[in-house]
Parts: structure tokens; C-alpha cells; sequence
């Protein structure tokens, strides 16, 4: 990455709002045990109390602080989401790649087999497997990479497919290299730029997925998260407004601070795209 | 600033239609140079034509787009002088009087006709649009208009064209309904952006006359933007030439042509290749050189030939045009190259020229006939099986913005093919610095990106590229028509030198019969897949068999301006 890209991308006052927020996050997140030495399970207090009265961010109906949830869940969130978008932008690339990269048959097969997946209503998909595949981590982390790879294959494609006919990867063709290496070392690397700003994008929605299973009590049994916390707290949404509002706003704020890095991301690396 | 020397007749023009003065454009802060466009000077007089000549870069495009204010404001904005229209300056004028002006006083045609011709709309439309626009006449009286105008710029069938969409004609005439639409409101000045840049050579010198016969008929100004030296000798009457925004010379075309004063625009001159045939080589005293490359009745087609209109369009004969029929690209041809010798094969686009070339070098796979490489037959072979005769024949590509890998460093560039060969790293490393002295680079370049060169610098990596596997052929598509002038005679010598010093044998592939008159002492012609004449460069000039031939080199434009003083070489038609 050239300087001219940093100063593009850090120079651009929503990203470095969305980065601050991100950071924080990212530090609660990791800094739990510290910031909050306890159980987010155990109950520390009586129930209902408000916030900023004892409690930061008060306690639930059972009296576990919220506090204590809200670093905790973060923990739980990001790693599902980040690893479940790994997963799927591996996945999803590899097979893009390949269709790319091959054509014709092979690239009929597999997109046949993206189709197949985006034709599925995904919210509803990503349900099935979990309660398929009974809740646990894994299962929500299977899940949602199961239902967010295709459009990662279909931008892989589209990018593999435009530079396979580019007149150095020709070049490369008559020197005699291999395809794998022309795949992996020529094409690839060129194809990156969309690839991480679509990965960054499915972060946002891999969290929303996470916490809409979560909410549904689908999620990872005995790890706190924001969406288990929404469903928990709904129905005292009347008397104790704060234990949906606080992890919902750490939802939004997350979700709109990975767009915002996400766009300019996109911003830096395709200079030439930018909307005033 | 050198302009204002010489320029006295110039300056002094009876009647101008347009007259810029001082005209200044700024680049925004980031650009390399503060202003595109340095206070520059020129008129353009009633029914003349004025070339502006300069290199990529050199801020003409900017400075005609800043008559018309196409700018990408505020990026590029005027930042100083006046534009003066029969005294009314277009500097200062609101943009209401601007949308008049623009299409009514003066119109503008455009270097690509297929990207400035809206494609969903017939072409019959996008005129009489024009019309509608700028006058109150009725629907009968603007299509009687709009068919006139296309009779003026001789498109065939005009009653037929109007219903017409841009990809149902041909590059050029799109071009004409470009002009017709230029021309409709009959302006007072035509500004053209290298309009047959983008066309074949015939079809320009077609396009070049129609310009000038119309400009004679309806006494039009003619500001014509060009980088090439031969479309100025043809049409202009006065030359100006630019380089990074300033007016270097400015003055009559006769005598900036013969007698160029700036130095710059001798260079310029002096890098258009002439047409003069090489000579032949000395006869080699050792022996007649053997066959190193056999083609035989190679044929291949695009498009699906078999399988014929579909079962819908069976059924319900007449609707739609179904699939496009099957292109024999290449149509048995047959060919042979001695070792050391070099052929260029010249031809328009779709004459099956790059496809031929691609065969040989097993980026496509010829449908029948043959093809020797020293004795090894290639067509059929499998991508693993062309892996050992990779280090026969190289290919140099045509843009070299697009044939080098953006992330890759040049020395890994150009070792990689030797690596791939067998040879080690280090060692190929070591070649390849060599290489680079020897394509006239600095050997510290091999641990720079790309990015980091100009378009000739990395042309000459690509050549070092395909020197490093030491190669028997060398193919070359197109390696300089993405060029600027100045630098492509350059690429031309070194790919000339490069031959003599390694024993290559050079297949070239151009449109350009200058670049093929350089580098070649053989000429093949093709035309629509099929070879039409062949022989020594100085045979085929001086004696065309083939219609088609002579039509070629009576359209390669500034041919008289080039003859003086060379007999050798070719006359143009009717002489």
C-alpha cells in the first residue's frame, strides 16, 4: 500500500470516525477480563437498576451487568463475524477464482452451484443450518459463511475473468507459466482491492446475522452476545429501556462504522470511482 | 516565450473567426504542472483549417475543450485570457449563451464515434435532437434537414441510415454521422479532436477528404487536433505545434513542414517514419537461410459455425437476427519465414492479422492446417506441450500499460521467463540487468514497479522480457501504435537493432505501412483473413499487384509531402 493511499484513506473524516469507534470496540473487546472481571453470566447486583447507579450501564431482569455483557459480547460478535467472513471470503474466492479463471464448463458448474445458494432466502438458511446443526459457535459460524459467499465468488469472478484477458497475464501465457501461478501470483493480486472492500462489508452484515440468531436464542450457547442480550431484555422493553437500547446502539454504531471504513476503503483504492 | 517570434503572419490574419488569446487552463494542485494550457495564442481564419499538433500530455485537448468550456470544472478551470468568437468572448459568457453557442457556432466531433453516439437511439434521432433544440422548424422540414446532411457526408441510403442505431454501422460511418452532426446548423467552426485516430488508414484518408471537400463547400473554420504529422501535411493550411501547454511553433503548414524552426518540431518531423522501402540486407554469402517458420492452409473461425440459427428463430423465420454467422478469421493461410529475415504483415482491423499471430504463439488454437516452428508442428498442441518450445518464439504486446504486471517489480518481470526455463534465479536476475542496459534502460530499474516508467520505457521492458528466454522469433503486435510519435521511431530502431545483434526473426504485425516501410524488407498483406500480395517491401511499393494493396498505400496519409526527394518511394494513385 502506497503512502498515497494512506493519506487517502486516513484523510477521510468518516473513515477516522468509524475507525475511533472500531478501536474502541476492538479494545473492549480484547481488554475484557480487565475493563470487566466478571462473569457476564453471574449476577452481581439487584435486578433492574438503572444506569450510572452503581452499575455503568445498570443490570438485566436477573441482575447481571450490563456492562460486563456489552465487553463481553463484543468479544463473541467480532470473532464470530470476522471469522465467519473469513471462511466465506475463502471460500467464495476460490471458487470465483476457478470459475474465472477457467470458463466455460467449470465456470458453468459453479455458478450454477452460487445460484443454487443465492436463490435461498439467506436469514431463513442460516436458521436451518443452526437449528440443523444443533447452536454452538461452530454452527453459527458455519451458518453464516454458508449464506454470504456467493456474492464474494461473484465479484472474484468478475474481477479473474477481466484481467484473464489482460495483455500481461497473455504474456505470462507464452512464457510458459503454469496455471496455478498465474492464478495465485498474477491475477490475485490485482483482484484484491474489491475482494477486501466486499470483506469488509460482510463483517457489518455477518454481525447482524450473529445477532439476529443470537436474538432468536440460536446463538452459541453460553457466550454473551449483543443479540442474545436484545432478546433477553424485550420483553421489559417498558420498564427497563436499557437492556435493549444499549447493546442495540452498540450494533448500529458497529455496523455503521464498518460501512463508513468499508466505502472509503473503496474510495482509496478506486480513486477514480469517488462520488463527491 | 518562442510563439511570439515568428508568427507575424499568423497574428495578422484578415478575418478571424476565432481568436484565443493568452489563454491560460489550470490543472488542479495535485497535477505535475500548474497550468495545462500556458498562455497560448492562435486565430482561426474564415473556411481555414488549423492543426494543432502535439504529443500526449501536451495540453491540445485541453485547450479545445476550454473553447466549447467542456472542462471538468472546477479541476480544470481558464484561469486567464480571452476567447474570442467574431469579438464575443467565450471566456466570460453565461452558460445559456454557451448552450447556443455549443452545436450552433460551433460543434465539435469527437476521436471515438462508437463511446460519443448515445447507443439506444437511432442516429436519424440523435441529430434531429440538434434541431430541436436550436430551431422551431417542423418535424418534415428537421428529417429533410437531417437526410440532406447525410447525403453531404455521402453515407449510403440515407433514408435507410436515419432509422439506424451506432453498432449497425461501421467505424466509419459513424464518424460521418459524427460530422453530419457537426455540420447540421452549419457552424462557423468545427472543432475536430483527432477524429480518425480511432479509424482504419483507408477509411481515414475517406474521412480526411470528405472534411476538407465539406469545408470548401460550406466555407466552415476547421480547428483539427492531431498527433500525426502525415494528417497535417494532408489537410492543414496552418500548423501549430505544443508541448506541456506552450506554443512552440506556430505558423503556414508549407513552411513549418519543410522548414521547421523549434527544435522540438524537427524532432517531431524527423520521428514520422518515412515510406521510403528499406533495402534489402546484403545477400547473406553463407547460405539461403532455411525455412524457421511453415504455415499451411492455417485456418480459424470465430463464432458457431455448425450449429446454425437456433430452434426459436427456426420456427418463426424473420424474427430477430439470430446468432451472428461464423468469422473465418484466418482463412488458409499459408506462409513462410526464412530465419533472420523480417515480415511484417500489415492490414486493416478484422483483417485476421493479431489472430494469425496468436496462433502462432499458441494463445489460440488454429481449428486446421499447420504450423512449423523449426520443425515442430504447434497447432493441436496442449498448453503443456507448447511449455518447451516457449523459449522459440516471444511476443511483444501492443500496450504497454496493460502487458506489464502493475505489482510485480521489472527485474522479476523479466527474469521470470528464464526461471521458467531452468536457468537460476540469481543467474536470470543477472540477465536480466543485462537486458535492461541492453534495451537502453538503467540496470538499477529492475527493482522498480511499472508504474514508475513512461509508455516507450516500459514498451522496452516488454521487449527485454521477451529477449530473456533467447528467443529464434520474435512476434511483435502492434509494439508502437500506443505510442507517442517521438518515441515510437525509437522503440522501432532498438526492436531493429535487437534483431541484427541476436540473428532474430522479426514477424511485425501493423496497420502502418510506414512502421512495416522501417523495420521490414518484407511485406505480407492480409484482408479479411486471406493473404492478398506478398514480397520485398521495395517490390510491393514501387509495383502494387493487388487492388487492395494500392489502396492501402494511396490512403497512408502525408504520402506526397514524404515523396519529395525520395523517388523510391511510392507514387500515390492516378500518377
Amino acid at each position: 500500500m502506497s503512502t498515497s493511499f494512506w493519506i487517502r484513506f486516513l484523510g477521510n473524516p468518516r473513515v477516522l470516525l468509524g475507525l475511533i469507534w472500531l478501536g474502541l470496540v476492538v479494545i473492549g473487546a480484547l481488554a475484557a477480563p480487565l475493563i470487566a472481571p466478571v462473569d457476564p453470566f453471574a449476577i452481581t447486583g439487584k435486578p433492574f437498576v438503572r444506569p450510572m447507579d452503581g452499575f455503568l450501564f445498570g443490570t438485566d431482569s436477573l441482575g447481571r451487568s450490563v456492562w460486563a455483557g456489552l465487553v463481553h459480547g463484543a468479544r463473541t460478535t467480532l470473532l464470530i463475524a470476522v471469522i465467519a467472513t473469513l471462511v466465506a471470503v475463502a471460500f467464495g474466492g476460490m471458487l470465483g477464482a476457478l470459475s474465472g479463471f477457467y470458463g466455460g464448463l467449470v465456470d458453468n458448474l459453479l455458478m450454477r452451484i452460487t445460484e443454487f445458494f443465492q436463490t435461498i432466502p439467506s436469514f431463513i438458511f442460516a436458521i436451518l443450518l443452526v437449528a440443523v446443526l444443533s447452536p454452538s459457535a461452530t454452527s453459527v459460524v458455519v451458518a453464516i459463511a454458508t449464506v454470504s459467499w456467493p456474492p464474494i465468488a461473484r465479484i472474484v469472478r468478475a474481477e479473474v475473468m477481466s484481467l484473464r484477458s489482460r495483455e500481461f497475464i497473455q504474456a505470462a501465457v507464452t512464457l510458459g507459466e503454469r496455471d496455478f501461478v498465474i492464478l495465485f501470483r498474477q491475477i490475485l493480486p490485482n483482484a484484491l482491492s474489491p475482494l477486501i472492500v466486499t470483506g469488509s462489508l460482510l463483517v457489518a452484515t455477518a454481525i447482524l446475522t450473529e445477532s439476529a440468531l443470537s436474538f432468536l436464542g440460536l446463538g452459541a450457547p453460553n457466550f454473551m452476545s449483543w443479540g442474545f442480550m436484545i432478546g433477553a431484555g424485550r420483553s421489559f422493553l417498558r420498564d427497563a429501556w436499557w437492556l435493549v437500547a444499549i447493546p442495540g446502539i452498540a450494533i448500529l454504531l458497529t455496523v455503521l462504522s464498518i460501512n463508513l471504513v468499508g466505502e472509503g476503503l473503496n474510495d482509496a483504492l478506486n480513486p477514480r470511482l469517488r462520488t463527491p | 516565450m518562442t510563439g511570439s517570434k515568428h508568427p507575424a503572419s499568423a497574428a495578422t490574419l484578415a478575418d478571424p473567426v476565432l481568436e484565443i488569446r493568452d489563454l491560460s487552463v489550470a490543472l488542479p494542485a495535485w497535477a505535475d504542472r500548474p497550468l495545462a494550457v500556458k498562455s497560448v495564442s492562435l486565430t482561426v481564419g474564415r473556411g481555414e483549417t488549423l492543426c494543432v499538433v502535439g504529443e500526449s500530455g501536451s495540453g491540445k485537448s485541453v485547450m479545445a475543450r476550454s473553447i466549447l468550456r467542456l472542462l471538468p470544472e472546477p479541476h480544470l478551470r481558464i484561469a486567464g485570457g480571452q476567447i474570442l468568437l467574431d469579438g464575443e468572448d467565450l471566456a466570460r459568457a453565461d452558460d445559456r449563451r454557451m448552450r447556443q453557442i455549443r452545436g450552433g457556432e460551433i460543434s465539435m466531433v469527437f476521436q471515438e464515434p462508437m463511446v460519443s453516439l448515445n447507443p439506444l437511439m437511432t442516429v436519424g434521432r440523435q441529430i434531429d435532437e440538434i434541431l430541436e433544440v436550436h430551431t422551431n422548424w417542423s418535424k418534415a422540414e428537421r428529417r429533410r434537414r437531417v437526410i440532406a446532411t447525410f447525403e453531404d457526408v455521402r453515407l449510403p441510403e440515407p433514408e435507410r441510415i436515419v432509422g439506424a442505431y451506432p453498432h449497425e454501422l461501421s467505424g466509419g460511418q459513424r464518424q460521418r454521422v459524427m460530422i453530419a452532426m457537426s455540420l447540421v446548423l452549419e457552424p462557423k467552426l468545427i472543432i475536430a479532436d483527432e477524429p480518425t485516430t480511432a479509424l482504419d488508414v483507408t477509411t481515414e484518408a475517406q474521412v480526411l477528404t470528405l472534411l476538407k471537400e465539406l469545408q470548401t463547400k460550406h466555407g466552415t473554420a476547421l480547428l483539427f487536433i492531431t498527433h500525426n504529422f502525415g494528417v497535417v501535411a494532408e489537410i492543414a493550411d496552418r500548423v501549430a505545434v505544443m508541448r506541456y501547454g506552450e506554443l512552440v511553433e506556430y505558423g503556414p503548414a508549407a513552411e513549418v513542414l519543410e522548414h521547421p524552426q523549434h527544435p522540438y518540431t524537427r524532432a517531431l518531423i524527423d520521428a514520422v517514419p518515412s515510406l521510403v522501402p528499406r533495402k534489402h540486407p546484403k545477400p547473406d554469402a553463407t547460405a539461403p537461410s532455411e525455412s524457421i517458420l511453415m504455415v499451411r492452409a492455417l485456418e480459424k473461425t470465430y463464432g458457431r459455425a455448425a450449429s446454425g440459427p437456433n430452434w426459436l428463430a427456426r420456427v418463426l423465420p424473420g424474427l430477430g437476427r439470430g446468432r451472428r454467422s461464423a468469422v473465418k478469421a484466418v482463412n488458409r493461410v499459408d506462409l513462410e519465414i526464412r530465419r533472420g529475415s523480417a515480415v511484417a504483415l500489415v492490414g486493416e482491423s478484422g483483417s485476421g492479422k493479431s489472430t494469425l499471430a496468436r496462433c502462432l504463439i499458441g494463445l489460440e488454437q488454429a481449428d486446421a492446417g499447420s504450423a512449423m516452428i523449426a520443425g515442430d508442428e504447434i497447432v493441436g498442441l496442449s498448453r503443456s506441450d507448447w511449455r518447451p518450445l516457449r523459449s522459440r518464439v516471444q511476443m511483444v504486446f501492443q500496450d504497454p500499460f496493460a502487458s506489464l504486471n502493475p505489482r510485480t517489480k521489472v527485474g522479476d518481470i523479466i527474469a521470470r521467463g528464464a526461471i521458467l526455463q531452468g536457468v537460476n534465479p540469481e543467474t536470470a536476475m543477472d540477465q536480466a540487468r543485462t537486458l535492461l542496459g541492453l534495451v537502453g534502460l538503467d540496470a538499477r530499474a529492475a527493482e522498480r514497479y511499472p508504474h514508475e516508467f513512461s509508455g516507450g520505457q516500459r514498451q522496452r521492458i516488454g521487449i527485454a522480457r521477451a529477449l530473456a528466454v533467447k528467443p529464434e522469433i520474435l512476434i511483435a503486435d502492434e509494439p508502437v501504435s500506443a505510442l507517442d510519435v517521438s518515441v515510437q521511431k525509437q522503440v522501432l530502431d532498438l526492436l531493429d537493432d535487437l534483431r541484427r545483434q541476436f540473428g532474430l526473426t522479426m514477424l511485425f504485425i501493423t496497420h502502418d505501412l510506414r512502421v512495416a516501410a522501417h523495420v521490414c524488407e518484407e511485406i505480407v498483406v492480409l484482408k479479411n483473413g486471406t493473404i492478398v500480395e506478398r514480397g520485398m517491401t521495395a517490390d510491393i511499393f514501387a509495383n502494387p499487384q493487388h487492388d487492395y494493396t494500392r489502396t492501402l498505400l494511396a490512403s497512408v496519409p502525408g504520402r506526397n509531402w514524404q515523396r519529395r526527394g525520395h523517388p523510391e518511394a511510392p507514387a500515390p494513385l492516378g500518377q
